[in-house]
């Protein structure tokens, strides 16, 4: 245990060291989440003038939704950085000592924490500045719940990455997925304002339990929602670790 | 005699049909370098990859370090050091990052890592660069950071997996005699693959000679070399007269296995120094011009050419 959780710390460390050597990434990992909430907030701002929408700023009931799409984006990226080191035999460097898969899927998804943590402050403080506010409790489940979504989305995305070794794969498969799973929710639009078969699939959609959990301040539904996202992101970490079984067979 | 690497039998045929090994078998004792040589695509890193438990095999067995392969996988791992094909390091890491973490896989007590990583440094003669990014340094450094992670938790078991490809002439005997060295120093068993024949023929005390996913053969070099009895003659001609050359030749006693490719006549003969004037005289008497004649011991390159079938070069292209 001790081991397999050293393992971990370490090979999260070089993975942080790395994204932190590319001042250019960080920056577009950043600024990207404020044009998306500046620009839909300008765009539709009159949307909550439509009946039935229970008035407030677009603004504020859009940042949720921008927080969970770009927590969504950055762990889909989160698999190119396994390609590299596949493509670079840092993998297989990996592979042939005793480390556990565990660790190597666990980092992934702690260096998409962290970014997506990063990004949602970020996104947090430009909404205040941009004149909403949040209450501190929801601020609080704002930060925890993306980062739990992240956590399962790397590791499908790790997973993606080591069953196709193929950037082209992943790129496609991250522009196909995010923005419909971002779409097919409450995040832009009310809920009661979705259509009926969009709102039937929002339901079973983890953005969707995301980003109303985020809304709500009914804490037995937050954490009806959080629990869901945790069992997700164990199935999708034990998938992860699984397709290195897949990987070593095709090398 | 006591073997550090048993293999027996290994099969391993990819997705697409492609049947890269077809039933590779050899045993390297323990304290030795164990040459793996042959052309590209021979089936020489298939074995590594089945050997450091990075794939499994259809069938045969293999053990390493007294660890079944398939059985047993993280003991092996526990005991073996890889300097695979490609470079394994991370160029966006400092060279002391890329030892840290090594040392962290390995579950090394943190004082003895930052100690050992200092002597692998100091040893392969890279220390002032460590606070440097990987990715600033030279081909050479850069495949002797790697070989200093394969080191890092003291192996039993080293391989190499073609260490000296895309390395420079300067850097690459610069290698050569620090793997020398590896062997004598470090009292560690060296699996080593390669396509260079100089290579196998400096560094190896056994050779297993790779073609088509075979073994085709395997000895000490000297043994393979002496299978050959006796001298090679390479004759330049001044014409390329392969038939009345081959004829010229006929005659003489001391002189077999003649082929002639283009203007290169290739002969053996016992003693090769005696033959060399005979052989003269009679292309002389034929009116065959002759620009050149050499006279030398067998190579690993005439080894191969007896065993696969075909020179070195041709299984290369």
């Amino acid at each position: 245990m001790m081991l397999k959780t050293r393992q971990t710390i370490s090979l999260t460390i070089r993975a942080l060291l790395a994204l932190w050597r590319q001042p250019w990434f960080v920056a577009i990992t950043l600024v990207q989440p404020m044009i998306w909430l500046l620009l839909f907030g300008a765009l539709f701002k009159r949307v909550v003038e439509i009946p039935g929408f229970h008035g407030g700023s677009y603004l504020h009931f859009l940042t949720p939704g921008v927080v969970v799409m770009s927590a969504l984006f950055a762990a889909g990226w989160n698999g190119m950085g396994l390609i590299e080191a596949i493509d670079r035999g840092i993998m297989d460097r990996f592979l042939v000592t005793p480390v556990w898969r565990g660790a190597l899927v666990g980092a992934s998804c702690v260096h998409a924490a962290v970014v997506i943590l990063v990004q949602t402050i970020v996104i947090i403080a430009v909404a205040f500045a941009a004149g909403t506010t949040f209450s501190a409790s929801t601020v609080v489940v704002m930060l925890v719940l993306p980062v739990l979504l992240g956590g399962a989305v790397a590791a499908l995305s790790n997973a993606m990455a080591l069953v196709t070794r193929q950037e082209e794969s992943l790129i496609g498969a991250v522009q196909f997925v995010v923005l419909p799973a971002s779409f097919l929710s409450s995040g832009m639009m009310a809920s009661n304002l979705l259509p009926g078969w969009i709102h039937d699939v929002a339901r079973f959609n983890p953005v969707n339990w995301t980003v109303t959990a985020v809304r709500s301040s009914d804490w037995s539904l937050i954490g009806e929602h959080a629990g869901l996202l945790i069992a997700l992101m164990l199935v999708c970490g034990a998938l992860a670790t699984r397709a290195f079984r897949v990987y070593q067979r095709a090398v | 005699m006591e073997f550090a690497i048993e293999a027996e039998g290994l099969v391993k045929t990819y997705p697409k049909g492609v049947r890269a090994l077809d039933g590779v078998g050899f045993s390297v004792a323990r304290g030795t370098v164990f040459g793996l040589l042959g052309p590209n695509g021979a089936g020489k890193s298939t074995t590594v990859k089945i050997l450091t438990t990075l794939t499994a095999p259809d069938e045969g067995r293999a053990v390493v370090a007294g660890h079944d392969v398939v059985r047993e996988p993280l003991r092996v791992r526990r005991s073996i050091g890889v300097v695979g094909q490609k470079h394994g390091i991370d160029p966006e890491a400092t060279g002391i990052e890329n030892l840290r973490l090594q040392g962290d896989l390995y579950g090394m007590p943190r004082r003895k890592a930052k100690a050992r990583a200092q002597e692998l440094l100091e040893r392969f003669g890279i220390a002032d660069a460590q606070k440097r990014l990987v990715r600033t340094w030279s081909g050479g450094m850069q495949r002797k950071l790697d070989v200093a992670l394969g080191l890092m938790h003291r192996p039993d078991v080293l391989f190499l997996d073609e260490p000296t490809t895309g390395l420079d002439p300067e850097a690459r005997t610069d290698m050569w005699s620090e793997i020398e060295q590896l062997a004598r120093e470090e009292g560690v068993t060296v699996l080593l693959t390669t396509h260079y024949l100089e290579e196998a023929d400096r560094l190896a005390s056994q050779l297993a000679i790779v073609d088509r996913g075979r073994i085709v053969a395997a000895g000490t070099p000297d043994e393979l070399k002496s299978e050959l009895r006796g001298d090679t003659l390479l004759v330049e001609l001044g014409d390329s007269a392969n038939g009345r050359a081959l004829a010229a030749l006929a005659t003489a006693d001391s002189v077999r296995e003649a082929t002639v490719d283009g203007r290169v006549l290739r002969a053996r003969a016992d003693e090769g120094a005696r033959a060399i004037p005979t052989v003269l005289a009679l292309l002389e008497a034929e009116g065959i011009p002759v620009v050149a004649a050499t006279v030398s011991r067998p190579s690993l390159d005439d080894v191969y050419l007896r065993h696969a079938g075909r020179t070195f070069e041709e299984a290369e292209r």
